[in-house]
């Protein structure tokens, strides 16, 4: 150790020798100090970031997850993204701009603008979705920056545009923080949450498997797998059920069988799967391989839930889903004229139908275009207030309402069992009931959290 | 360290400070990828000292990387918004790590020592990913929070306070300077490193690490200190990523993120001056403007050909951008090292060579 401080000292030594050529150093950087003060931040606009002033048209940022556990999820938010701007910018058939009521587009683009946009990979990592937003407001100049397909990093990203004071329009995320403790301003979710997920399935949950049950949880660890775990307890134990353990596993794990093993030996009888994208595809597979399906324990059936259900996780796991019970936003084989209508543009564009996260996407940039039409200005705080308590029909899932209070879309939410005899590759899952809104409407401060200010 | 070393930081901080001038022409002039080109340069600057002087390759240094970051962090959460604190902190406490990391790693050397260290950055982030979840908060990331208790700071009104240096605020252009100056700095210390007696010695263990031992020297200490050095640097520029985003999530201590200032270091040319820096701009520019290419925009770059063939090409060169960077960014590396394998540096001598020969030739020719 006292030959390290030997060296140490030796370096300090030859340093202070050369002092002159570091005083010259150091002038550079004072010069640098004093030149940048007219690059701020309010140079880009000049009454609001990315003003688009008298330009012909807007930028949009599209920011989705291209690579990582979600990039499925990513790759159809893109395709509804492009279908969006087809729509406003007065091509294609319209989609929902034939069915959504009130409706104050005229399918021109955007207050007369032509809607371009720019997209971006998140890799679903906070960090890369942040850096990739920020390009799309310093560089790109995008007016709104929509997408995401993990809450971890719609939270990162919505407090980004709330510092920026740039709209974010969260695409799909399911925890309860992106509208509850960590809600802000500039965010927005049409998509539902954890603890509509538990409500919505609890009255289901007694009706199939009955009040005397031993759960057991397998959560993805960040913020959207804590907050479902913690609702969808709340809702078994209030049913009655004993919840035996709770265990948290990596995001994007792809062997799952460590965790899976304990769970034959636990005296559980219901295993939780709180996963999303290529995780559930793989713990659910991996569940089946082990033999839970098969079991009897305490003298019942053993069974798999999977609270948040989309058909792409349904395409992914194959047979493995069948008969399996949870919930989802949206499903393509609803008969509404809105979803009919979007599931028809999106069929004939690209040969399959929409996923659910293909559809809030799809509504979140035509719900942003509509309230800038609104307001009949792009000026974020003008906006805000056009979307705040917007209620609204025709864009799938019945009457609609954006609440003011924590920015969180109140719509039916649906029950759905994994098919046990599909008609198509895509007809994966069965809607066993469709939850009232009423039902799953909450207090907004259960949640607790701060929107923020209008005005950055 | 000479005139001519003088003159290479001077231009060289010329060269970073201006960079928001010129950096638009090839379309890099926004604040946050110059931000990354100055905290990731650093980055690379300061692993070099360990992998290019002493060749040692640590893959790990991520680690230090995440450790700066949470630690900047909890600067502005219990101490202030001003980043000085932070990044002094940042610093000292991933030295601290690297002290401890660098002790035990090594004792061996080679493919060992890459081993040891790279299961010492899992380790960290295995532990920032779940175990430590109350300190890192795991997944989702440390962010701030209105109700930290920032004791130094008078009460914040609406909204979540911002970082600063001295009431000036750390966004945008200002945070870009912020960093470069830093990174003129850390460059300048790395210059004066490799000119002086201890860098000459981390050299020495470099080319012949036996012989130094059979004179009686113990080349350990001056390993340590080349070790312990890089992973400040590493820490520094860590809180330095925080300072102009307050946000630190364990993705950023990932094996991945060990390997790319690897290959930032070869891609630049291991053992340079400049070259670590050359190879992480490269890399952040990859990264940040080639994964922004989708279809719309080859279609307009490639709109000068026939349609027919502008739909083969543009089917063709969507492989290599958008999702595909990571394929650009591996056949750009294979390149590199199969025909220049001292990178880019090694690429800028040899054209510096060829142009000096035939200026030779040239006047030789002239005056016969």
């Amino acid at each position: 150790m006292i030959n390290v401080n030997q060296t140490g000292s030796k370096t300090l030594v030859d340093m202070k020798v050369n002092r002159r050529s570091f005083m010259k150093g150091t002038a550079v950087a004072a010069a640098g100090v004093a030149a940048p003060s007219f690059f701020t931040r309010n140079a880009w606009g000049a009454d609001f970031v990315n003003n688009p002033g008298n330009n012909k048209s807007i930028t949009l940022g599209f920011n989705v997850p291209q690579t990582g556990a979600y990039a499925d999820e990513g790759a159809d938010e893109l395709r509804a993204y492009k279908l969006a701007v087809k729509h406003l910018n007065g091509e294609g058939d319209g989609g929902m701009l034939n069915t959504m009521k009130p409706l104050s587009l005229k399918g021109n683009g955007v207050l007369g603008k032509k809607v371009e946009f720019v997209t971006g990979d998140t890799q679903t990592k906070s960090d890369a979705a942040r850096s990739s937003a920020k390009r799309m407001i310093e560089k790109d100049g995008a007016l709104m920056i929509t997408g995401g397909s993990s809450s971890g990093v719609a939270i990162a990203v919505q407090s980004l545009c709330q510092e920026a004071g740039v709209i974010f329009m969260a695409g799909l995320t399911h925890s309860n923080d992106t509208t509850g403790k960590d809600k802000r301003r500039y965010g927005f979710r049409h998509f539902f949450n954890a603890y509509m997920s538990g409500v919505a399935l609890g009255p289901v949950l007694k009706e199939e498997l009955g009040i005397d049950r031993r759960a057991y949880h397998l959560t993805a660890d960040y913020t959207w797998g804590w907050t479902q775990e913690e609702s969808i307890k709340n809702t078994t134990e209030g049913l009655g059920w004993e919840t035996v353990a709770t265990v948290k596993t990596p995001v994007g794990a792809g062997d799952f069988s460590q965790y899976i093993t304990p769970v034959l030996n636990s005296g559980a009888d219901v295993l939780i799967l709180n996963h999303y994208g290529k995780d559930m595809i793989n713990s659910l597979t991996q569940s089946i391989q082990f033999g839970l399906k098969d079991k009897q324990v305490n003298g019942k059936q053993f069974e798999i839930i999977v609270p948040l259900f989309s058909r792409l996780m349904a395409q992914g796991a194959g047979d493995n889903i069948k008969g399996i019970l949870g919930t989802t936003g949206w499903n393509w084989a609803l008969q509404d004229a809105g979803s009919q209508a979007f599931v028809k543009s999106f069929g004939q564009e690209y040969g399959f139908p929409p996923s659910q996260a293909a559809h809030t996407c799809y509504c979140q940039t035509l719900l942003y275009a509509n309230a800038c039409e609104v307001a009949g200005t792009f000026y974020p705080p003008e906006m805000i207030k056009a979307l705040e308590g917007f209620e609204f029909d025709g864009m799938g899932n019945g009457p609609t309402l954006y609440r003011a209070e924590d920015h969180q879309c109140f719509k039916n939410v649906l029950v759905v069992r994994g098919n046990q005899n599909p008609s198509s590759q895509f007809d994966l899952l069965e809607i066993v009931k469709e939850v009232p809104r009423e039902v799953v409407t909450y207090d907004a401060k259960i949640f607790g959290g701060e929107l923020g200010p209008y005005k950055v | 360290m000479n005139m001519k070393d003088n003159i290479l930081v001077l231009i060289f901080g010329a060269v970073i400070l201006t960079m928001p001038l010129w950096a638009g022409i090839v379309g890099a002039g926004y604040p946050d990828l110059l931000q990354k080109f100055a905290i990731f340069g650093l980055f690379a600057i300061g692993f070099n000292i360990l992998f290019g002087f002493t060749g040692y390759l640590s893959f790990g240094h991520a680690a230090f990387l995440g450790i700066g970051s949470y630690t900047a962090m909890w600067s502005f959460k219990l101490l202030t918004m001003n980043a000085i604190p932070a990044v002094l902190f940042a610093t000292a406490v991933s030295g601290l790590f690297a002290l401890a990391i660098g002790f035990v790693a090594l004792r061996r050397s080679g493919i060992y020592f890459s081993i040891l260290t790279l299961a010492f950055a899992q380790m960290c982030y295995n532990m920032a990913y779940s175990v430590l979840t109350p300190i890192t908060n795991g997944e989702t990331g440390l962010t701030l929070t209105a109700t930290d208790p920032r004791i130094l700071d008078a009460a914040t009104t609406e909204g979540l306070p911002s970082t600063e240096l001295f009431g000036m605020g750390l966004s945008g252009y200002n945070g870009f300077y912020f960093c470069a100056i830093i990174l003129i700095i850390g460059f300048y210390i790395s210059v004066r490193l490799y000119r002086s007696s201890f860098g000459l010695m981390l050299l020495a263990v470099k080319s012949n690490q036996n012989r130094m031992k059979y004179t009686g020297l113990n080349t350990k200490p001056y390993l340590l200190s080349a070790f312990v050095i890089s992973g400040m640097y590493a820490g520094l520029a860590g809180a330095l990523m925080v300072v102009i985003d307050p946000l630190a999530g364990a993705e950023r201590m990932q094996w991945t993120a060990s390997g790319e200032v690897v290959l930032m270091t070869i891609l630049g040319g291991v053992g340079t001056l400049l070259g670590p820096f050359i190879g992480a701009i490269v890399i952040k520019y990859f990264e940040n403007i080639f994964s922004a290419f989708n279809d719309a925009v080859l279609n307009q770059v490639f709109g000068f050909l026939p349609d027919f063939i502008q739909g083969i090409w543009v089917s063709f060169a969507s492989l290599f951008v958008g999702k595909g960077w990571h394929l650009t960014l591996g056949v750009l590396f294979m390149l590199i090292v199969i025909f220049l394998p001292g990178g880019a540096m090694e690429g800028f001598r040899r054209i510096a060579a060829k142009f000096k020969k035939e200026k030779e030739a040239h006047s030789a020719g002239g005056a016969e």
